[in-house]
């Protein structure tokens, strides 16, 4: 789910116009609209395209869908993975599946609360990082495992947290260097 | 057919037999809670759990089919114990202040957790967090109560279509509410109160009033009169012990005069002047089609059932030019009391203080609605739910089952059979089809017993048609026309029926339609529960009530024949159009199915 296109399609649309959004999401529910299961891929997408799920887009996917308002809301507060509020650039999730909570998950999360100066489901003042936990990535072999937009990184040790949001915060510099 | 053994007992029921059902028929009694016949079977709880030989894990009765040669065990010191830590769990984070709470004397929790043999709190755990919801006028949640049976989820979407309740959040944290936890008056609610009629515990109330009517009848400078609608006289009872369908109507009025109430009237007046009103008003209706071939809004509704109103303005909006304009019988009888029966007592509107005994929750929200006030003040000031009356008559000490029978006041407690069957599925067009036929055709209606059979029952949508063969010379054009009708009760039960309009499938002139399934009868302020069965049996009782009556066609009622004469002229006349009709408006839509 997390390297599915959806959730990095909000780096190629940051100017996009609120008219052309609008114009992508209707595509998408048309697409999706008929089919079973078509609530979760469009709430997806549409939180790809918005980085969250405004109160209003989710009003329009439940008319267009033709979903009661609880339902879908139901489902976006069922999963962890949506959000109603605005995020960060970039979103940092913690796996607190069972595996990489026996196996330090829990520090560290701490150490990302601890280093961004936020709590789970916040955003940091300059609108950088966004915190979540998250329940198993499937990289139950490699715990305690992270995820930061797309890239998994996996046996993170509270000691190296500030290392990995460097290199993340410098991509271009990392390859270059390579 | 499948032959199964519960606690040694052998019984062959049909295939796809639920456990549960099977045991019924063993005459083993299994309890249950988030289980609610004809509605919900889902499993949710774990309270119905049975042991089956040969399975490795226990069973939930309630959705569990049956097999051919399956043993089945219901008493055994796994099962009791399972089911007693299973209602322990629900206890430890049930937000339980009993001693006040609204349920306490009706709760299924605590009555199955006597069953179960729940004797102390073994588990002291979270609770769920207490939020509490007033934002409308009809009803109270509390969230802090809330088990997660979901039969309000059930009831809100399957039966009424409306699913302004669904489950938020995941896990302990999961709240049955509007989306996102938002107060109900923001989403398209409309109030029936159908989730307060189904729930276990407190979670869902009415919103209690009582209060109000006793600082009122305290009041000396307040004349405190009450009104009944046609259903109560057929449930109150329940509140003291009656079965279902037990008639009430005399020990009711006597028990309304020793609380204090000064005039004792009857919402049955005001459901013979609706059917004078509305049933003019659809044959108006019908000769601007037919006649004056101008677009008449057929087929037209009726307007009786304010949950079905709130429903067609926020659902189907382009349908409103279809209701009918007529105020329900309540606001009806609020608009004659503070206008005519004022002048004629010597009041001021005032000074009046109307209070108005539903079965509905509904009808809380529509005495509030600010249009609501033909005399310059509110036409109705407090609507109470029959359970409320229940406990205002406990609270007053009346021994309600040693009251003696008395009689509504004259002339706003008289009224005709045709009133009283306004309490159930088909009988508002029933009544209107009474009169209408006789106003059009000039001949007795032609029904046995005055009875339309096809448009009777729990079926959720029914139809009849009656052939108009002659006429009296006004409505000469009908000559030969077929009315084509149909009922509906429960708002799926509606949708079904205005979505198969909007796409040409049917055709009528006439529709019914009620929130509730069963009608008024069935209401969301009627004493709980309401199953099929107790809707048969109401609806029995009302039928009773009608054919022991003289007069049961409402164009007969002598004191709504002395109303048009004295004060209003005639329906539909201007001083009608000015107090006993109203107008709706689209409400902001937010699409739920």
């Amino acid at each position: 789910m997390l390297t599915d296109k959806p959730d990095s399609a909000c780096q190629c649309t940051e100017a996009a116009s609120p008219e052309e959004l609008r114009r992508r999401l209707d595509e998408i529910i048309a697409e999706y609209k008929d089919k079973p299961g078509g609530l979760i891929p469009v709430l997806q997408i549409a939180q790809g395209l918005y980085g969250y799920l405004p109160d209003e887009v989710v009003r329009h996917i439940s008319m267009a869908l033709d979903k009661p308002y609880s339902e879908v809301a139901g489902v976006i507060t069922f999963y962890s993975f949506f959000s109603t509020r605005p995020r960060g650039e970039h979103m940092v999730r913690v796996c607190l599946g069972t595996a990489c909570y026996v196996r330090g998950g829990k520090q560290v999360l701490d150490a990302f609360k601890k280093e961004l100066g936020i709590e789970v489901g916040e955003t940091t003042a300059d609108r950088k990082y966004t915190l979540e936990v998250a329940r198993c990535f499937g990289a139950c072999g490699l715990a305690p495992a992270i995820t930061i937009d797309d890239e998994v990184h996996q046996r993170v040790k509270p000691t190296k947290i500030r290392e990995i949001l460097a290199k993340h915060m410098q991509p271009a510099a990392a390859a270059k260097g390579a | 057919m499948p032959k199964v053994t519960i606690d040694g007992i052998e019984v062959e029921v049909a295939e796809g037999t639920t456990i549960l059902d099977a045991a019924s028929t063993a005459g083993v009694h299994i309890p249950t809670l988030c289980f609610l016949k004809d509605v919900q079977a889902i499993g949710a709880c774990r309270v119905c759990l049975v042991e089956i030989e040969g399975a490795r894990d226990l069973a939930a009765s309630c959705v569990m089919p049956v097999s051919d040669g399956m043993k089945i065990r219901t008493n055994t010191p796994r099962v009791r114990e399972s089911r007693k830590t299973v209602v322990e769990l629900l206890l430890s984070e049930h937000d339980g202040d009993c001693t006040t709470c609204n349920r306490s004397e009706d709760c299924e929790l605590q009555a199955v957790a006597h069953e179960v043999g729940v004797t102390e709190n073994r588990y002291e755990g979270e609770r769920s967090k207490r939020a509490l919801d007033t934002s409308t006028p009809a009803l109270r949640r509390n969230t802090g109560k809330c088990i997660l049976c979901r039969r309000c989820v059930t009831v809100c979407s399957e039966v009424q279509g409306v699913t302004a309740l669904f489950p938020q959040n995941r896990g302990f944290k999961t709240v049955v509410g509007p989306a996102f936890n938002k107060d109900l008056d923001s989403v398209a609610c409309v109030q029936c109160g159908q989730c307060g009629a189904v729930c276990p515990v407190g979670a869902i109330i009415e919103n209690d009033q009582i209060e109000q009517v006793w600082a009122a009848l305290g009041d000396p400078t307040k004349h405190v009169v009450v009104q009944t609608a046609p259903a109560i006289r057929a449930a109150l009872g329940e509140c003291f012990g009656y079965p279902p369908g037990t008639r009430v109507k005399g020990k009711m009025v006597s028990a309304l005069r020793r609380i204090g109430f000064q005039g004792v009237f009857d919402t049955n007046f005001a459901a013979d002047l609706t059917i004078m009103e509305e049933g003019t008003e659809l044959l108006l209706r019908l000769k601007k089609a037919l006649v004056e071939k101008q677009e008449a809004h057929l087929p037209m509704f009726t307007s009786c059932s304010p949950g079905w109103i709130r429903f067609a303005e926020y659902f189907y909006p382009e349908m409103l030019p279809n209701l009918s304009t007529c105020k329900s019988p309540q606001q009806m009888m609020g608009a004659v009391v503070k206008s005519h029966y004022a002048q004629k007592i010597g009041k001021k509107p005032e000074d009046i203080f109307m209070v108005s005994i539903m079965p509905c929750t509904a009808k809380k929200a529509e005495a509030n609605r600010p249009e609501m006030n033909s005399s310059g003040v509110s036409d109705v000031d407090v609507v109470l739910t029959t359970r409320e009356l229940g406990r205002m008559i406990t609270q007053a000490g009346i021994d309600f089952r040693s009251l003696p029978d008395s009689t509504m006041d004259s002339p706003l407690g008289e009224s005709t059979g045709a009133a009283d069957i306004f309490a159930n599925t088909g009988g508002v067009m029933e009544a209107a089809l009474r009169t209408a036929y006789e106003i059009v055709t000039g001949k007795p209606f032609p029904f046995e017993n005055l009875h339309v059979k096809p448009i009777e029952g729990l079926d959720g949508v029914k139809e009849a048609s009656i052939p108009i063969t002659e006429t009296v010379p006004d409505w000469e054009f009908l000559r030969g026309a077929t009315l084509k009708v149909a009922v509906a009760h429960g708002l799926g039960n509606a949708r079904k029926v205005i979505e198969r309009i909007k796409k040409g499938e049917v055709q009528y002139h006439f529709i019914e339609i009620m929130t509730c399934p069963g009608g008024c009868i069935g209401g969301g302020g009627q004493p709980r529960m309401t199953g099929n069965d107790t809707r048969k049996a109401r609806i029995a009782a009302i039928y009773s009530e009608d054919e022991h009556r003289d007069l049961r066609k409402s164009h007969e009622n002598p004191a709504v024949q002395k109303l048009y004469a004295e004060f209003l002229g005639h329906p539909l006349g201007h001083k009608s159009h000015e107090i006993l009709h109203t107008k709706y408006a689209a409400r902001a839509k937010l699409k739920a199915r």
